[in-house]
């Protein structure tokens, strides 16, 4: 197993407000981790300061060993993460195939033409979406519109995938196949990020969970013992939850 | 390349040549009249070759096209005439890149007023050099260019706007700009290069615009910074492609024929009104048609179920 992905003393501020504090932690190549925490605790914000979404305050975020905290997004897309998120962004004036090709186009491969969409048809027939290429993206329903972001961020390949509450509001059935679809990364080898509130989803899926609480890193360890962690009991009850 | 490309393309060479021959079988009137339109049609497409993907606002179309005439105000004794519009082009090209990675950061208003502040700037600036260094307010201009000669080599301009214009549509880079025009946060993850993708647009624009004021100097015989960096110019270039439509190819070019015609006979016929006349045109297109003749017509048609 090598390190792929390293936070060390990652931290964001708004104004006066720390929402993610002296985070450290860091990921195995091909490991499927949860980030959890109660609302506000911080997670978006991790997954924006790795995409490049948001510039750090302070830390260190490397790729690779790379150091690539404080590069834009275009970047870090480019060295291999690709992400969905929380609210779903879908192109909507674009087809649903351009949606995917625009990741084709300027990633690391840089398809174009009928290499691009084919490999655009592959990926949206992996998340379900086998024909419905040339629908306007805007019509697509919301459960949909996340199949499609989520086939536009596996098109570009990513050695590490960020999932922000990708599996949030999807019916059981599609629970289970949202699972499946995630269990089939872990086979490729890419490596995961989510961040989930669907306990079933993070049991099922994550060996290791990370928790936060209030910008900080409570746990971090095995799934099932750290769901039982005191300190993260208590940060989810203290919140109403669970 | 699809039959129907190939189709459209011969059939834009026929209008070209057609247009090309006017000269031969109008009089001098309709060549000046041609002139003024072509190069508004050429400046309002450049205009929304970068405006209309990116939906910035530009009002520094006057500050390259001032530019342009300006150079071959300044050169046109001192180099061969195919030189000087190269250097006219270098020099706008160099004011982009500048202006464009110092701006292109700002978003919406403050944009605006920039780029209206730029070309006021450059106006003054070049005012206070010629009153203060070589004692001169105006230059004259002796270029064996004859109005046929200007008028060729505008359609020239346009073809190759159109073209650029066209061929940025198939490429990669298209698709870019409508990801972009989507939602940039999107465009940067998927690995678009956002401010450089924009900076080349503006360039690209500010070149054309820079040329048309180059080609037309000659026209004047005589320039002073009043008359090529006169903000007008940017204003009418900005209504002439909001009524057309921005977005698509041939917007500006629908929206410039129209209002160049009127704005012609307006200072024509009420040369003392013309300047409120103008104003109100703009309200009324502002209000009319937000989103251009284009947009407005497609809906129609859609409503009618034409399709
Ligand atoms: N761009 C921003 N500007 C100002 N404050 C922000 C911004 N983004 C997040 N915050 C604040 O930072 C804190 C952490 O937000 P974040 O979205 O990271 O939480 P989260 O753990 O993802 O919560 P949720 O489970 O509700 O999605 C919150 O208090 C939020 O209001
Ligand atoms: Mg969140």
């Amino acid at each position: 197993m090598s390190e792929l992905l390293a936070l060390t003393g990652l931290t964001k501020r708004f104004g006066g407000l720390t929402a993610v504090n002296a985070v450290s932690f860091s990921l195995e190549r091909g490991e499927v981790v949860g980030l959890l925490g109660p609302n506000g605790s911080g997670k978006t914000t991790v997954l924006n300061m790795i995409s490049g979404f948001l510039p750090p305050t302070g830390g260190r975020i490397t790729l690779n060993g790379d150091a690539i905290s404080g590069l834009g997004p275009n970047h870090i897309a480019k060295m291999g993460v690709a992400r969905t998120f929380q609210l779903v962004r879908a192109l909507p004036s674009l087809t649903v195939a351009e949606n995917v090709i625009a990741a084709l186009a300027f990633g690391r491969q840089k398809l174009w033409d009928a290499v691009a969409r084919d490999a655009a048809l592959h990926h949206l027939s992996a998340v379900g979406l086998a024909g419905r290429a040339d629908q306007p993206a805007g019509s697509l329903t919301y459960i949909d519109q996340k199949r499609m972001e989520l086939a536009r961020a596996l098109a570009a390949e990513p050695e590490l995938l960020l999932l922000d509450e990708w599996l949030a509001g999807l019916n059981p059935t599609e629970l289970k196949t949202g699972i499946d679809l995630i269990l089939s990364l872990k086979d490729r080898g890419i490596t995961v990020l989510l961040v989930e509130h669907v306990m079933d989803a993070i049991r099922a899926l994550c060996g290791r969970s990370i928790v936060m609480n209030a910008g900080r890193k409570i746990a971090d360890g095995p799934t099932a013992e750290t769901l039982k962690d005191p300190e993260v009991v208590r940060a989810y009850l203290g919140d109403g939850h669970v | 390349m699809t039959a129907r490309t190939l189709l459209g393309l011969a059939f834009a060479g026929l209008v070209l040549i057609a247009l090309a021959a006017l000269p031969f079988f109008a009089g001098p009137y309709a060549v000046t009249l041609m002139i003024g339109m072509t190069g508004y049609v050429v400046l309002a497409t450049a205009w929304g070759l970068f405006s209309g993907p990116t939906r910035y606002v530009s009002l520094a179309t006057v500050a390259f096209f001032g530019i342009g005439a300006y150079t071959v105000g300044v050169l046109s004794e001192t180099l061969p005439y195919p030189l000087v519009l190269l250097v006219a082009a270098l020099i706008g090209l160099a004011v982009a890149l500048v202006v464009g990675l110092s701006t292109l950061r700002l978003a919406g208003v403050y944009f605006v007023i920039f780029t209206f502040g730029l070309a006021e700037l450059i106006r003054q600036v070049v005012t206070w050099y010629e009153v203060n260094v070589t004692g001169t307010l105006g230059r004259y201009i002796f270029l064996p260019v004859t109005p046929e000669g200007i008028y060729w080599q505008l359609l020239a301009l346009a073809a190759a706007t159109f073209l650029i214009s066209w061929g940025i549509g198939r490429t990669r880079w298209g698709l870019a700009l409508k990801v972009i025009g989507d939602d940039e946060v999107v465009a940067s993850h998927c690995g678009i290069d956002i401010t450089r993708l924009k900076l080349a647009l503006f360039a690209t624009s500010a070149v054309i615009i820079t040329l048309v004021g180059a080609i037309q100097a000659p026209r004047w015989t005589y320039i002073e910074p009043s008359i090529v960096f006169n903000p007008t110019i940017s204003f009418l270039t900005l209504i002439m492609a909001l009524l057309g439509g921005a977005d698509r190819l041939w917007g500006p070019l629908l929206g410039a024929i129209p209002l160049f015609l009127l704005f012609e006979w307006l200072s024509a016929n009420f040369p003392n009104h013309y300047p409120i006349i103008l104003g109100l045109v703009f309200i009324a297109i502002v209000f009319l048609l937000p989103k251009g003749v284009l947009a407005a017509l497609e809906s129609r048609l859609g409503k009618g179920g034409a399709k």
